[in-house]
């Protein structure tokens, strides 16, 4: 008894995490297994019977398909806004010393510790105000606003860990700003924006709540589920959702790739005052320059 | 460290680098804000248009006729925060000290959920909880819900929804937490013969306190705005403030009353917030210990 109870008592904390970790996953299953259903009705809630008519005629409905192709029209426009903008931001924050950091720092949090609820309502009543009408335009004001915060708090993480040695040779040798930043900076930094603009794709792309204050007439992914979930939402649906989920796992991966061949470049650093690190740079032999030219 | 020697335009860089991001945020944030503050001083109808006339009634209106969407809103966030808080801490403590190298792959499995459209999520759970579900003809067999009872529709319903929905915000920031602590603290305590349970008390939990403040905060703040998981799982009876903000904005269109409440919804936020900050002494919250770079 009391060895079991000490076996318990060690992998409960295991056991538990394996439950939760269950718990996480099998709504997410049970969308890609319902993504094969053949409803009897227009509810897809029960299962029928396999079929793989669903993925076949992936984009057969034309409203879906339209709602899906003006959602990643939105994310893709909104990310890259959103994304030149908090790189900018995190660029300032992490580099410069200036007067109203904090002021700057609470502008950016405070978006994020903000129910959407109530931007999408503040959001509303500014248009309302304005007589500016709403769809697409209002839309890109609204994603590129509720992404710039965590593309800067994704950034400035990946900055904070940045060696700024690394720059300093390739000053040293004579590399103008331009040069340095080019190629130095930027392939450094490369994985984090990326990163970044992962999230503020996915935030986009999935944003219901502030969409359905500001879209007016124009329907979004989630706009166009949310509209026919009275109706009885087409199995197509849970097919496009299981694409976008595979789609977004295989960029995570390749983000994280990314990521830890970064850190490896930025291994190679001088360690101490000797030149051996520095004629390492000066070579080019290490990817540093290499990325950079091929940049 | 950037002394006043710099020349002005130097100085000025930072300032040219943060403005273009920080006017978006004032011109689709703050401003915003402010009109919506004076949106919800308007008085007037749809039909014969609002007025600004510094219309305070609208805030008490707004509470008398929606306080009980507000103590639910409240109770289901809290209720849903603590159910996260006890399935994440351990989660988290797994994923972080039995990871191994699977660590990066069980990280993934807990942010998977955020890759499936939110709206798809919760419809999920309507088929995991729909009235012939597996989950139900369980609950019926065990006794706890009546032969002819269902789940869904229920508050219960929408606190599972909730939990599920923002279980992600928890689980992270412990396990950053728990993450950057140094294990040989743990086995000081326990070279100094402290049993496993009081070197958790004493060591492990007091350190990932900041993660605990930062995973609640994550997950209330948006349990409370929350209005689709009532949508999808729950009923006019399990009506949250979320839905009262939306219904009168989108469908009734009586703004001054949906502004006011969405005022008095943020600022029960912001003042649960602090309070809980400062009782919590933390300083958890971000960006300010990066401050020193």
């Amino acid at each position: 008894m009391s060895r079991a109870w000490k076996w318990l008592r060690y992998h409960g904390v295991s056991i538990w995490a394996a439950l939760a970790i269950a718990y996480l996953l099998v709504p997410i299953a049970l969308i890609a297994v319902f993504s094969f259903n053949d409803p009897e009705g227009k509810f897809n809630y029960i299962w029928n019977g396999f079929t793989t008519e669903h993925w076949t005629n992936i984009f057969g409905i034309e409203e879906l398909t339209d709602a899906f192709l003006t959602s990643l029209r939105l994310a893709a426009l909104s990310t890259i806004i959103a994304t030149i903008l908090g790189t900018m931001i995190a660029l300032a924050l992490v580099r410069h010393n200036f007067h109203g950091r904090r002021v700057a720092n609470f502008l950016i949090v405070i978006p994020m510790a903000t129910p959407e609820v109530v931007i999408g309502a503040s959001l509303l009543s500014m248009f309302l105000i304005y007589g500016i009408s709403l769809g697409f335009f209002s839309l890109l004001l609204a994603h590129v606003m509720f992404s710039i915060s965590f593309v800067v708090i994704v950034v400035r993480s990946r900055l904070i860990g940045f060696d700024r040695r690394l720059e300093e040779a390739a000053r040293d040798l004579g590399a103008t700003p331009m040069t340095t930043f080019r190629t130095v900076t930027a392939p450094l930094l490369m994985p984090g924006i990326i990163g970044a603009a992962l999230l503020a794709f996915a935030l986009s792309i999935d944003d219901f709540v502030i969409s359905n204050f500001t879209s007016g007439t124009t329907v979004t992914f989630p706009l166009y589920i949310f509209g026919a979930a009275q109706r009885g939402i087409p199995v197509e649906v849970y097919s496009v959702a299981t694409l976008l989920f595979a789609v977004t796992v295989l960029a995570m991966i390749f983000v994280t790739w990314q990521q830890r061949r970064a850190e490896k470049l930025a291994e190679i650093r001088p360690d101490d005052e000797d030149e051996t690190g520095l004629s390492a740079l000066a070579s080019g032999r290490e990817p540093i320059s290499s990325t950079g030219s091929a940049a | 460290m950037n002394g006043e020697s710099k020349p002005l335009s130097r100085r000025l860089v930072p300032y040219w680098l943060m403005g273009p991001g920080l006017l978006w945020l004032v011109l689709f944030f703050v401003i915003p804000l402010y009109f919506m503050a004076r949106l919800a001083l308007e008085s007037g109808t749809l039909e014969t248009g609002f007025t600004f006339s510094w219309e305070w009634s609208n805030f008490s209106d707004a509470i008398s006729r929606y306080n009980e969407q507000f103590i639910r809103s409240f109770v289901y966030a809290g209720v849903a925060t603590l159910i996260a808080l006890v399935i994440a801490y351990p989660l988290a403590y797994a994923i972080a000290f039995r990871g191994g190298r699977w660590k990066n792959a069980l990280l993934f499995a807990v942010v998977a959920p955020f890759f499936v459209t939110y709206l798809i999520r919760t419809i999920a759970w309507t088929t995991i909880l729909s009235d012939d579900g597996v989950v139900v003809d369980v609950l019926k067999a065990v006794g706890i819900v009546g032969e002819d009872g269902r789940v869904l529709a229920t508050p219960a319903a929408v606190i599972a929804g909730i939990t599920y929905n923002f279980l992600p915000f928890m689980v992270l920031p412990i396990y950053a937490s728990l993450e950057r602590l140094d294990p040989r603290l743990i086995e000081g305590a326990k070279d100094l013969y402290s049993s496993p349970r009081a070197a958790f008390m004493k060591v492990t939990l007091p350190l990932s306190a900041p993660g605990i403040v930062a995973g609640t905060l994550l997950t209330f703040i948006p349990a409370a705005g929350d209005y689709i998981n009532v949508l999808f799982l729950g009923s006019t009876n399990t009506s949250m403030v979320g839905n009262a903000i939306q219904s009168l904005y989108l469908n009734l269109r009586d703004y001054p009353t949906a502004a006011a409440l969405s005022f008095i919804l943020m600022a029960v936020i912001m003042a649960l917030v602090v309070i809980y900050i400062r009782f919590a002494g933390s300083e958890a919250l971000m960006g300010e210990e990066e401050e020193a770079t």
